[in-house]
């Protein structure tokens, strides 16, 4: 046996388990799903080709434009706070003080915490009456909304419990900014810029490419937002509830109802691919407009 | 340089201005931090105290009520000890599956490698909304929904985020030790088990710290598959506190901490190595 096919072969074994788990986990799955879609299905009968039925369906689905213009109201007020948060944050981690390993450490634990204790305190905390932030509100004179009650307050209160978790972010820009290069500030502290000057031309170009990547995980992260909503409106363990108004149902939990409380699994699979493709666009066009605003250090 | 140098030092803030640096950081910390404060003091209060308004800081009385009341209301143990082997298979799965994987990818050369790695980067980028659903029916047919299988097994066929972190570990080290033990003729299983896993390990440590606190945290997965109250892992356990009209409060906060704490343990643990990880998946 030549040296190059045992090769071959030792890699093929040494890969087998994410092969075999690539076949039934995702090639397979991601090829029946996209048979589903045109299929109606519900579980107990075999699945019935209905065409593109279930995609023109969704446009006239009240419950569908409800969950997709929710999700999107979250992602561009989710996304855009979650990139600034963890920018500033990462600016004062990073600053000369004795304990950083430490405070680091401690901006990242809400998020190891397993979510539904995070949804739960939240939920807590977010109390009309008993809750710490409608406490905090009152001391400086403001009057706290009903946050989980009243419909226009329920998205602010996802995203605040999302925001809880920004750490990970924050850490990576963290470790962003040990690269950014030293003498760069230097020169331009001789040339009297300040903090902003030299914010805009010397930090915000470094981060660029760490921002863009940042940009689009959070992005997908948001898009596919189920948990913490779930959580906030949960009335029964295995039920998706809505909240106030409708005003919490999200996209993947509309999906997830589609499949699993009304076991229509062929709109549910038509819904994925929509969620797929909705991605697909605004990552493309975030990617091209890119080119506008990402330092990528060649030039 | 050496200028430059000199007039950024005379630049440089005051001592006693350094020195208040530190109030913004302590402020930052304690934003994050608080919740889990609130968490601590109201597993600790009276149920008087829970239901105050104004809330406050600190109970008045400490109490251990909640705890006791917790373990009566749900099977805590039970919950805790699923949610235990559940964690612990996973983490076993991918101790054994990703760094074979990973190796497969970083330190043989055959014509799968590239392509592979292709793949594994472009299967963490798939919404799990595509799969979820034929996965589902997968375990359906094969009557597996109703146990632990479907919460298991995906890990010993290894998980694409832990098989690239490690891969990105193998890439940067040295491959001088490897090449000499093929050359003295060792099997490539032999050289993988006596010389690239224990090179390995703070990257598997990583892999299987970041694991068990997915598998611990999980909540979608428990929901999708486990019917049995019996089997429930604490995650969708913790439901139980919440009754028809009202929330057990104090219970639940002092179960969450329960829930809290190995997590938390074990990301002090590994904590280097942990936030190590999370730069290497976003920066190299």
């Amino acid at each position: 046996m030549t040296v190059r096919r045992r090769q071959a072969l030792a890699g093929l074994a040494f890969a087998a388990p994410f092969l075999i788990g690539f076949g039934i986990f995702i090639a397979y799955p991601v090829a029946a799903s996209g048979f589903y879609s045109f299929t109606d299905f519900n579980l107990f009968q075999a699945p019935d080709f209905v065409g593109v039925d279930n995609y023109t369906r969704m446009a006239g689905d009240e419950r569908f434009w409800i969950a997709l213009t929710n999700t999107l109201l979250l992602t561009v007020t989710g996304v855009p706070l979650s990139i600034v948060i963890a920018m500033a944050g990462a600016h004062l981690l990073n600053l000369p003080v004795r304990g950083q390993p430490l405070f680091r450490a401690l901006v990242y634990l809400p998020s190891i915490v397993p979510v539904v204790v995070g949804g739960y305190l939240w939920r807590w905390m977010l109390n009309t009456e008993y809750g710490f932030i409608n406490h905090f509100l009152s001391l400086v004179g403001i009057d706290g909304p009903g946050w989980l009650v009243e419909p226009e307050w329920t998205k602010p209160a996802i995203v605040l419990m999302s925001l809880w978790t920004v750490g990970g972010t924050m850490i990576i820009y963290l470790a962003a900014l040990k690269d950014v290069p030293r003498d760069l500030y230097e020169a331009a502290a001789i040339d009297g810029a300040n903090w902003w000057t030299r914010f805009r031309h010397i930090t915000w170009p470094t981060l660029s490419p760490v921002t863009l990547f940042q940009v689009i995980v959070n992005l997908i992260a948001y898009l596919q937002i189920f948990t913490q909503p779930y959580l906030l409106a949960q009335t029964r363990l295995n039920n998706v509830g809505a909240g106030p108004g409708q005003s919490m149902l999200t996209y993947a939990m509309y999906l997830f109802q589609n499949a699993f409380s009304f076991l229509k699994m062929g709109y549910a699979s038509a819904m994925a691919w929509v969620l797929f493709l909705i991605t697909l666009a605004i990552t493309i066009v975030i990617l091209v407009s890119s080119r506008r605003w990402v330092h990528d250090g060649s030039r | 340089m050496a200028l430059a140098d000199q007039i950024v030092r005379r630049r440089r803030a005051p001592r006693w201005v350094r020195g208040w640096r530190i109030i913004p950081v302590i402020g930052l910390v304690l934003v994050f931090s608080f919740p889990f404060f609130v968490m601590l003091s109201t597993a600790f209060k009276e149920t008087g105290d829970i239901f105050s308004a104004p809330p406050t800081l600190l109970p008045t009385t400490w109490t251990l009520d909640n705890f006791v009341a917790a373990f009566d209301q749900i099977p805590f143990w039970r919950y805790l000890a699923n949610t235990l082997f559940v964690s612990g298979l996973s983490v076993l799965g991918t101790i054994l599956s990703c760094p074979l994987v990973a190796y497969a990818l970083a330190k043989i050369r055959w014509p799968g490698a590239r392509p592979l790695l292709m793949i594994v980067l472009l299967t963490m980028m798939l919404p799990p909304q595509v799969t979820m659903i034929p996965i589902f029916l997968i375990w359906n047919g094969l009557g597996a929904v109703g146990t632990y299988l479907p919460l298991v097994v995906p890990a010993f066929l290894g998980t694409p985020f832990l098989i690239f972190m490690i891969r990105q570990f193998l890439v940067s080290v040295p491959g001088e030790l490897i090449e000499a033990a093929r050359i003295d003729g060792a099997s490539e299983f032999r050289t993988y088990w006596s010389i690239v896993l224990p090179i390995a390990r703070p990257a598997i440590v990583t892999a299987a710290v970041f694991q068990f606190v997915w598998s611990w945290t999980d909540f979608l997965n428990p929901l999708i598959y486990l019917g049995n109250p019996e089997q429930y892992t604490l995650s969708i356990g913790l439901y139980a506190f919440f009754g028809e009209n009202d929330v057990a409060w104090g219970p639940l906060m002092a179960a969450c901490v329960l829930f809290t704490l190995p997590a938390l343990f074990l990301f002090l643990l590994g904590q280097r190595f942990f936030i190590g990880g999370i730069s290497t998946g976003a920066l190299k």
